[in-house]
């Protein structure tokens, strides 16, 4: 093979997509051509700085929700197993076949089964809907944080971190107690232009570490669900999501 | 199938390819909200054509109904993005009037590829590409497929999915050089 020849199927090398025999005989002739062997070099290169670099764009929630739109899905959303690459490199341990066998299929119940966040998702936005009905929004109506705070204190057996987000553009309205998931929870109650945003705040269970947002939306309301100091915060609101993602913000920010 | 069972198989089999789909969608035209739109519009299609879906792997399948879509909305908004010249499908002869100056050959890899170490660079060298060049190189160096699968998503022959990663490649080297650092 000549090092035009070779050239041709550099790419195809480099990309371990040429067939064995063509494999061999690129290799016999970078074995022996110094010019070809730095060709190769630069086709890796670059094709791992363009892995690297260049931007993956991904789907935005909202895109998400449109695409479920089109098929109608009113079932459950089996989102989990899909964007990881098979675990290849597995394959090869006959014992471990039984045990991945046993991952997938739990890993299929998982996936026919709405999750609990789903589901609590569910309850956080019924919570929130009812906190629009008249005079149910909030028990302690003020925007002093140093009133709302201890006005849960006997209450509920943990204590909600509260602050007034004013200056934020959301100010505190109040607080008040409601029931999710089988528990008590502390529900603050924020204003955003004319809209209520209900953040509902549980404690964690035990050892669980902080988490970024995740977005749960229904019947045009969103939900956000993180976890920060042993807390558990939902926000919910049919404010736009990036909003949500601001108050998220604000109160992150100490 | 009954209706429920039918769209809970297909968003198994379609739903986990969304990224992929945006991705390819949004290198292709190079806007969010129209790539946002051509992937739904492509949904909708797969969601339509789903009855005539035989294979195991949905991922092909669907992106090759994204990379059609994103196609028609280039060809009747941008109809130069998507014309390749014959010199240069078929010829190491020049880049197109486009790309101006860039000699391949004259090519400095070094400097080149000093320069691929720079995300905007990077991109803005992908984004340079033409279509069908971008599209090779956006399916195999950042989504990962195989020549199969990229031959089957863009309908060309694995022999030109090779030289058009080739080509593409080559006029990367070529944009990255030329760029401003």
């Amino acid at each position: 093979m000549d090092c035009k020849d070779a050239r041709e199927l550099l790419g195809g090398f480099v990309d371990r997509e040429l067939s064995g025999r063509e494999a061999l005989e690129v290799a016999a002739h970078l074995e022996g051509c110094g010019d070809c062997r730095s060709q190769r070099e630069v086709h890796e290169a670059l094709r791992g700085a363009i892995g690297a670099k260049a931007d993956y764009f991904r789907a935005s929630p909202g895109l998400e929700a449109r695409v479920r739109a089109v098929a109608a899905l009113t079932s459950p959303p089996p989102k989990a197993a899909a964007p990881a690459r098979p675990p290849r490199n597995w394959w090869g341990f006959g014992a471990a076949a039984v045990t991945v066998a046993a991952v997938l299929w739990s890993v299929g119940l998982f996936i026919a089964l709405p999750s609990a966040d789903d589901r609590f998702a569910d309850e956080v936005v019924s919570g929130h809907v009812r906190s629009l009905l008249p005079n149910r929004a909030v028990d302690v109506a003020s925007s002093d944080q140093h009133t709302v705070k201890p006005w849960f204190s006997g209450k509920i057996d943990f204590s909600p971190p509260v602050r007034d987000l004013t200056t934020e553009g959301f100010p505190l309205v109040g607080g008040r107690v409601d029931y999710l998931g089988h528990r008590t929870v502390a529900a603050l109650v924020y204003r955003h232009r004319q809209h209520l945003i209900n953040v509902f705040v549980l404690p964690a269970s035990n050892g669980a570490s902080d988490t970024p947002a995740k977005v749960f939306s229904r019947q045009g309301y969103h939900a956000l669900r993180w976890t920060r100091d042993g807390m558990v915060f939902w926000a919910a609101s049919d404010v736009e999501l990036a909003e949500l993602e601001k108050l998220r913000g604000a109160l992150l920010s100490n | 199938m009954s209706e429920p069972a039918r769209s809970q198989r297909f968003a198994e089999i379609a739903l986990p390819h969304l990224d992929a789909a945006y991705n390819l969608a949004r290198w292709l035209v190079r806007s969010d909200c129209d790539a946002e739109d051509i992937v739904q519009e492509a949904y909708l299609r797969a969601f339509k054509a789903f009855d005539g879906f035989r294979g195991a792997n949905g991922r092909p399948w669907l992106l090759a109904i994204v990379r059609n879509a994103s196609y028609d909305w280039l060809r009747q908004r941008r109809a130069d993005d998507v014309t390749i010249s014959y010199d240069e499908e078929l010829h190491d002869g020049h880049i197109s009037a486009e790309a101006g100056s860039a000699n391949e050959a004259m090519v400095n890899p070094e400097t080149a590829l000093a320069r691929a170490d720079d995300r905007r660079l990077v991109n803005a060298a992908l984004a340079r590409l033409p279509a069908a060049f971008r599209e090779v190189v956006v399916l195999r160096d950042i989504e990962d497929l195989s020549y199969r699968d990229i031959a089957a998503i863009a309908s060309i022959p694995i022999g030109t999915v090779m030289s058009r990663l080739a080509r593409g490649r080559k006029l990367m080297l070529a944009y990255l050089e030329q760029a401003e650092a």
